[in-house]
C-alpha cells in the first residue's frame, strides 16, 4: 500500500462525521441535497470497506492476511489510540456499509422527511459503528459505542408517536445501564493490567499474578454483560423486539447491525484475550457464551412463532442470528466460527430486508393505531381504476410479485434453507461442529439440534406471515412500492443472492478469518510493533 | 480514606439500583445519575488512591513515576462524566416527551390498574 492508502483506514470514521457535521449547516428543507450527500458518503464507504477487506485478506508480506494499523496522531500503540483493520473488522465495515446503503435508499421514499435531522443522525450512527469495529482500544471503544447509541436514541424516536417514545424510554434506560457496566469492566481491567489497548492487554494476560487473575476475570465478565445486553443475548435481550418493531423501517433495518456490533466485540475480545496464549485464562467464559447463545436461539425462535407482526418476527430473527454466532463463539472452534461469520453476514442482510418488507406490508393495515398516519395520508389510495379490479385472472401486480419474491428469498436466508447463503453458513457450522476434535460432543449435538429446530420454527413463522401478507383477496389494493423502496429491498436481496452464488469464496474468507482469530499473535505483534 | 471511598461508592450504587428499579421515570433518571457517580468514583479508585501526588509530571529529564498519581483513570473519568451528562440530558428529553404524550410519568406510559 502506498502512503495515501494507509489513511483509508480512518476514512470510515472521518467521512460520515464530516458529512453529518456539514449537514447541520444546511436548512432542514433541503432534503434533496442532504440525500445526495448521504448517498455519496455511503457509496464511498462501501468502496472503502471492500478495499480494506481485500487488503486485510491479501495485504500481508507473503500475500496472506494481516492487520493494518493506523496510529491516530502518530502516537504508537500502547500510548495512543490505534485503529486496526483486520479480517473481522473489515468484514463488519463492509456489512455495515451495505446494510446502511439499503436502509438509506429505502428512507428516500419518505422516511427521511418524517422528522428532523434524519440524515445527520443516520451518518453519525454509521460513524459510531465503524469506529467501534475499527478501534483497538477499550476506552475508545466505549466512546464510539456511546456515539453509536446516542445516534440510535435519536433514530429510534424518528417519526415520533407514542409507541416510539415508550419504546425509546426503555431502550435508553437499558443502554445507559449497560454503558455503566461497560465502564466498570474497563476500569477493573485497567486496574489489574494497567493497559487499555486490547493487544497490550492480550500481551500481558499470561503475566497477571495469580491473586489478581480473579479480579481480571470479574472485569471481563462485567464487560461481557455490557456487550451481551447490546447483542440481545437471553436473558438480557428482552428490550430488542419491542424497540426494533417500534422503530421506523429503515432505522430498524440498520439497527440489525447494532446487535452484531455487540457480537463482534465479544468475538474480538474472547479470541484475543482468552486464546491459547492466555495461560490460566484460556477459554474463560466459553461455556457461558455457549449457554447464553443456545438460550437466545431458543427464545428467539419461540418469539418468532409467537409474533403477530412481521417486524416483530424480524426482531426475533435478529436475536436468533446473534444467539447462533454467540453460541459458536463459545465453542472456540475456528472452523465453526468461520461458518458463523458467513451466516451472520447473510442473516443480517436478510433481517434488514425483512424489516423493510414488513413496513410495506403493514401499510394500510390497522391505520387507526398506526403512528405514521398523519404523515402518510396520501399512501392508501387505490391506484387501480374500479372497473378492472374484479377481472378474473387479473395479472399479478408487479409490486406484489416483487415483494413476494423478495420475501421468499430473504425468508430462505433467515430460515437457512437451501440453496441460499444462510444454508451454506449453517451447513459449514454443522460440519465443523461434528468433525471437530476439541469440541465437547454433547454440546455440539445440542447446538446442532437447537439450530435445526430454530430453523424449523422460523420456517413456520415466516410461512404464516407470507400467507397472511401475500395471499390476498383479489379486490385488495396491490402493495404500492416506490422506486427507492424497490431499489433498497431489491439491493439487499441481491446481496443475499450474491453471497449465495459466491458462497465458496465467502466461506473460505470466513474460515480464514476463524483461523486468523484463533492465532492472535500476528494481530498483537502488528499493533504493538507498529511505529517502533 | 479507602473505607470512606468504598462506603461512598457502595451507598451511591445501592441507592442508584433501588431508584432504577422504581416505576416512575423521575426516579429512574435520578437512579441512573447516582449509578453514574458511583461508577465515576470507581474508575477513579482503579488508579489507586494517593494523596498529595499530582497526576502531571513536572521538571526536566528523568522523573520518578512513583511520586505521581496515575493520570489515565482521571482522564477516563473526565470523558465518562461528559458522556453520561450528555446522555442523561437526552434521556430527560425523552422522559419529558413521554410524560407529555402519555400524560403519565409511569415508565409504562400508563398508571397501574388503568
Amino acid at each position: 500500500m502506498t502512503d495515501w492508502q494507509d489513511h483509508l483506514i480512518v476514512v470510515p470514521v472521518v467521512l460520515p462525521l464530516i458529512a453529518a457535521a456539514s449537514m447541520l449547516l444546511l436548512k432542514e428543507q433541503r432534503y434533496g441535497l442532504k440525500a445526495m450527500i448521504s448517498l455519496c458518503c455511503l457509496i464511498a464507504l462501501v468502496g472503502v470497506a471492500f478495499v480494506l477487506l481485500h487488503e486485510a485478506s491479501v495485504g500481508g508480506p507473503a500475500g496472506d492476511d494481516t492487520a493494518r494499523i493506523y496510529n491516530l496522531g502518530s502516537w504508537s500503540a500502547p500510548f495512543g489510540i490505534t485503529l486496526v483493520a483486520d479480517r473481522l473488522s473489515t468484514l463488519m465495515l463492509a456489512l455495515t456499509a451495505t446494510l446502511a446503503a439499503g436502509g438509506l435508499l429505502f428512507a428516500f421514499a419518505r422516511w427521511d422527511r418524517a422528522g428532523p435531522r434524519f440524515h445527520a443522525l443516520y451518518l453519525l450512527l454509521i460513524m459510531g459503528v465503524n469506529g467501534a469495529v475499527l478501534t483497538g482500544d477499550l476506552f475508545n471503544l466505549f466512546v464510539f459505542f456511546e456515539v453509536m447509541l446516542a445516534a440510535s436514541y435519536g433514530l429510534l424516536l424518528h417519526g415520533s408517536g407514542e409507541r416510539r417514545v415508550r419504546a425509546g424510554l426503555g431502550y435508553v434506560a437499558i443502554n445507559l445501564t449497560a454503558s455503566l457496566f461497560f465502564l466498570i469492566g474497563v476500569s477493573l481491567i485497567y486496574g489489574v493490567t494497567g493497559a487499555l489497548n486490547m493487544a497490550d492487554i492480550a500481551d500481558r494476560i499470561a503475566t497477571i499474578p495469580s491473586q489478581d487473575r480473579a479480579m481480571f476475570h470479574i472485569g471481563c465478565a462485567i464487560l461481557g454483560v455490557a456487550f451481551l445486553v447490546k447483542a440481545a443475548a437471553w436473558p438480557l435481550g428482552f428490550w430488542l423486539p419491542g424497540a426494533y418493531a417500534a422503530a421506523s423501517a429503515p432505522v430498524a433495518a440498520v439497527f440489525a447491525i447494532l446487535s452484531k456490533v455487540g457480537v463482534y466485540v465479544i468475538i474480538r475480545l474472547s479470541t484475543l484475550l482468552f486464546g491459547a496464549e492466555a495461560g490460566a485464562s484460556t477459554g474463560f467464559g466459553d461455556l457461558w457464551l455457549l449457554s447464553a447463545g443456545v438460550a437466545t436461539v431458543v427464545f428467539g425462535a419461540a418469539g418468532m412463532v409467537a409474533s403477530r407482526r412481521l417486524e416483530q418476527a424480524a426482531g426475533y430473527a435478529v436475536m436468533v442470528s446473534s444467539g447462533t454466532v454467540l453460541a459458536i463463539a463459545g465453542t472456540a472452534s475456528p472452523d465453526a466460527l468461520g461458518g458463523a461469520l458467513f451466516y451472520m453476514a447473510a442473516s443480517t442482510l436478510a433481517a434488514g430486508a425483512l424489516f423493510l418488507i414488513a413496513e410495506i406490508l403493514a401499510r394500510g393495515e390497522d391505520q387507526a393505531v398506526s403512528p405514521e398516519d398523519a404523515v402518510f395520508d396520501d399512501e392508501y389510495d387505490d391506484p387501480f381504476a374500479a372497473d378492472d379490479v374484479h377481472e378474473v385472472g387479473r395479472i399479478l401486480p408487479a409490486s406484489t410479485a416483487f415483494l413476494g419474491g423478495a420475501f421468499i428469498l430473504a425468508g430462505l436466508v433467515t430460515v437457512s434453507l437451501p440453496p441460499l447463503a444462510g444454508f451454506a453458513g449453517k451447513l459449514s457450522i454443522f460440519v465443523a461442529l461434528l468433525s471437530g476434535d476439541g469440541v465437547l460432543s454433547g454440546a455440539s449435538w445440542t447446538l446442532v439440534g437447537v439450530l435445526t429446530l430454530s430453523s424449523f420454527a422460523a420456517l413456520i413463522a415466516l410461512t404464516r406471515f407470507g400467507v397472511a401478507g401475500f395471499w390476498r383477496r383479489e379486490d385488495a389494493a396491490p402493495h404500492k412500492v416506490r422506486s427507492p423502496e424497490f431499489l433498497a429491498i431489491g439491493g439487499l436481496v441481491l446481496c443475499c443472492l450474491w453471497l449465495s452464488i459466491g458462497a465458496a469464496a465467502g466461506l473460505t474468507y470466513g474460515e480464514k478469518t476463524g483461523e486468523w482469530l484463533a492465532s492472535p499473535r500476528t494481530y498483537i505483534n502488528e499493533v504493538l510493533g507498529a511505529g517502533s | 480514606m479507602e473505607l470512606v471511598l468504598a462506603l461512598g461508592i457502595g451507598v451511591l450504587t445501592a441507592a442508584g439500583v433501588w431508584l432504577l428499579l422504581r416505576p416512575r421515570t423521575f426516579q429512574v433518571i435520578i437512579g441512573l445519575s447516582l449509578l453514574g457517580y458511583a461508577v465515576n468514583l470507581f474508575i477513579f479508585a482503579m488508579g489507586r488512591l494517593r494523596s498529595g501526588s499530582p497526576p502531571v509530571l513536572r521538571g526536566e529529564g528523568h522523573v520518578d513515576p512513583a511520586a505521581y498519581a496515575d493520570p489515565v483513570p482521571q482522564a477516563l473519568v473526565l470523558t465518562a462524566i461528559v458522556i453520561s451528562f450528555a446522555l442523561t440530558a437526552l434521556f430527560l428529553v425523552v422522559l419529558l416527551t413521554s410524560r407529555g404524550i402519555t400524560g403519565s410519568d409511569h415508565i409504562d406510559g400508563r398508571e397501574p390498574g388503568e
